[in-house]
């Protein structure tokens, strides 16, 4: 193992289950894995795959019939499981933020983008009305709008998609977390706006040395952004590592599929590789490794024995009997 | 206000002949209502105004009427125009303080069951279906021949029967507005549920009521006047435009028709205006037509 830098938040052996008619679907299944200070974890994985629901297990609001089940949520040192809700309240948006997805729904839309900006600092702040209002100009124009005075008192249908983004980034950042949650930040998106966004958000945590976890089906985005890269399917943790070496090496043949199906500039390819079949149905996985069916590797053994989670160098561990070991041309 | 009359509402507006009469007429009964007394010459509350002499003249235009009456008098001399406009008061103050009454029980408990779902839920919409499978009138009645009458039983009576729109209506909208970014956003910035649900939900699901409460003053005014008409409504010395149809009911079959034609009427243009408008309303704030 490198020398890690302090873990701020450490989640162990999470395990969220929901409860439904159909049977019980264990949504993320035993995960761990930690953030450090300053750090930018990428979550990857398939749409169904867990993983916004590790998001929200963190904030605790997880909706009945879903259940955190098992496991630690360490941040700063502190469980979050064992707090009260009111406890958890002062933690939201203050110590963890979260951005969403789709602006276009994030933000209320009777209320001017000042009034919820300000929200945030009257939940969590003892600034005045003048300082606040100065704190929100200021920190609208931190994340790329013009003219901020003037556009706080705009609503939100008077912005872009683009532009929605960046106030809800505002949002979460304002309150000065040391965590943010990003749930698909850019998938909903124009391509063109994506990486502006991106480079915002990457901008606005290395300035403030906050810690981020980007949750994203996006292999290329998670490349230009994390330091480290968790890959998940069904639940579970099928490979980690340093994002460089994760990339350029994967171990596991799940995500050498994904990155096989990024399409490559410089690359002559009549067709992307694709990963064959589709994501197990969660409420019944099949014994064994659960990509055992979709993977072109696999043997009889993997079949009868569930791989357990092993390392390999350089911080990085997987999930697989057959660890590949080939390295992909960059 | 200048905004207002370019606004895409006050357009549609002055295209729309019903909007404009329907408004126009609830316009008519909101001044009457606001400023009667000091428009008609009598008082028909007030008895030693009355001259007994003047009984059941027919209107002014008729054979044997009298110029101060312009509508007729009834059996104890009183101006009919006089009766209506008081009588109207009753009314549209009945209906309007039971709209809001019911609007402010049904939406805080929409909001209740669709916010927490679970056992809040399905206990205050099987209340709802319940209330819903009888008709409204009956259960009106049945608590008005419980708890006694009055004005301020038939308050109850009419709430109790017109809350439950209000509560399908909210709890519908609250449904589908918690699954929306805003209101997670909401929870992950560690808003306490009240504040998310005032701040957040309440407005956001409060359109679909205006055409709703605009509508049930109209319907409360009815039930209202059957209700006075089957003689479980207000008391005689307030009566209603319904207690004013049946006042004059008794002595309809010997001719003297504008005792009870009258009031009949006026209910009937308050609930046309209010209609009209209510269903101009209904297109304009629909968001599925624009």
């Amino acid at each position: 193992m490198s020398v890690q830098k302090q873990a701020l938040l450490e989640v162990r052996d999470l395990k969220t289950r929901f409860y439904t008619f159909a049977g019980v679907v264990n949504a993320v299944d035993g995960v761990s894995f930690s953030v450090g200070r300053g750090e930018i974890l990428g979550l990857v994985g398939e749409s169904g795959g867990g993983k916004s629901v590790i998001g929200f297990s963190i904030l605790g609001l997880i909706d009945p019939p879903g259940k955190v089940d098992d496991g630690e949520i360490l941040f700063g040192g502190v469980d979050l499981r064992r707090k009260s809700e009111k406890e958890l309240q002062k933690i939201r948006g203050k110590e963890i933020a979260m951005v969403f997805q789709d602006p276009m729904t994030s933000l209320n839309p009777l209320q001017t983008v000042g009034e919820q900006i300000d929200e945030m600092l009257r939940l969590h702040s003892d600034l005045d009305g003048k300082a606040r209002r100065a704190r929100c100009i200021e920190m609208l124009s931190d994340v790329g709008i013009s003219e901020a005075e003037k556009r706080l008192n705009n609503y939100p249908h008077q912005f872009s998609g683009g532009m929605r983004q960046r106030v809800v980034i505002a949002i979460a950042m304002i309150a000065g977390p040391q965590l943010i949650i990003a749930d698909e930040p850019t998938t909903a998106l124009d391509v063109t706006i994506q990486s502006q966004i991106l480079k915002l958000m990457k901008q606005q945590v290395r300035e403030r040395e906050a810690s981020m976890i980007l949750i994203t089906h996006d292999l290329a985005v998670v490349s230009q952004m994390a330091d480290e890269i968790v890959v998940l399917y069904c639940g579970k943790i099928v490979e980690k590592g340093p994002k460089q070496d994760l990339i350029s090496k994967p171990a596991h043949p799940y995500t050498q599929g994904l990155l096989g199906s990024i399409p490559k500039l410089h690359d002559r390819q009549d067709r992307l590789t694709q990963i064959p079949g589709t994501v197990p149905d969660v409420r019944n996985l099949p014994q064994g490794c659960n990509f055992r069916e979709r993977c072109p590797f696999a043997q009889a053994r993997c079949a009868e024995e569930e791989p357990e989670q092993h390392a390999l160098d350089a911080g990085r561990s997987v999930a697989c009997h057959f660890p590949l070991e080939q390295e992909l041309a960059p | 206000m200048q905004g207002f009359l370019k606004s895409e509402f006050f357009f549609n507006y002055r295209r729309s002949a019903s909007a404009i009469i329907g408004s126009a007429l609830m316009l008519v009964f909101a001044i009457y209502v606001a400023f009667g007394p000091w428009l008609v010459a009598q008082n028909p509350h007030d008895i030693a105004s009355l001259e007994l002499l003047d009984s059941f003249k027919p209107p002014a235009w008729l054979e044997g009427g009298d110029p101060r009456y312009l509508l007729g008098t009834d059996g104890q001399g009183r101006d009919i125009l006089a009766s209506v406009v008081y009588g109207a008061r009753i009314s549209v103050m009945i209906g309007v303080t039971a709209m809001l009454c019911s609007c402010l029980i049904g939406t805080v408990l929409g909001l209740l069951a669709g916010f927490y779902r679970g056992v809040i839920d399905s206990f205050i919409m099987r209340i709802a279906d319940i209330q819903l499978s009888f008709p409204s009138i009956l259960i009106a009645l049945f608590l008005m021949s419980a708890v006694g009458t009055g004005i301020d039983k038939v308050l109850i009576a009419l709430t109790a029967v017109g809350w439950v729109v209000y509560a399908r209506t909210v709890r519908g909208s609250t449904l589908s507005e918690i699954e929306k970014e805003y209101v997670q956003a909401a929870r992950v910035a560690g808003l306490p549920d009240r504040k998310i649900i005032l701040k957040h939900v309440l407005p956001n699901v409060l359109t679909p009521l205006i055409v709703i409460a605009t509508i049930q003053v109209g319907t409360f005014v009815l039930i209202e006047a059957s209700l006075s008409f089957l003689g479980v409504g207000v008391p005689i010395t307030q009566p209603s435009l319904g207690l004013l149809v049946k006042n004059g009911f008794d002595v309809l079959f010997s001719g003297l028709w504008w005792t009870s034609a009258f009031p009949g009427l006026a209910i009937m243009m308050l609930v046309f205006g209010i209609n009209l408008f209510g269903d101009f309303l209904r297109d304009e704030l629909n968001p599925r037509l624009k």
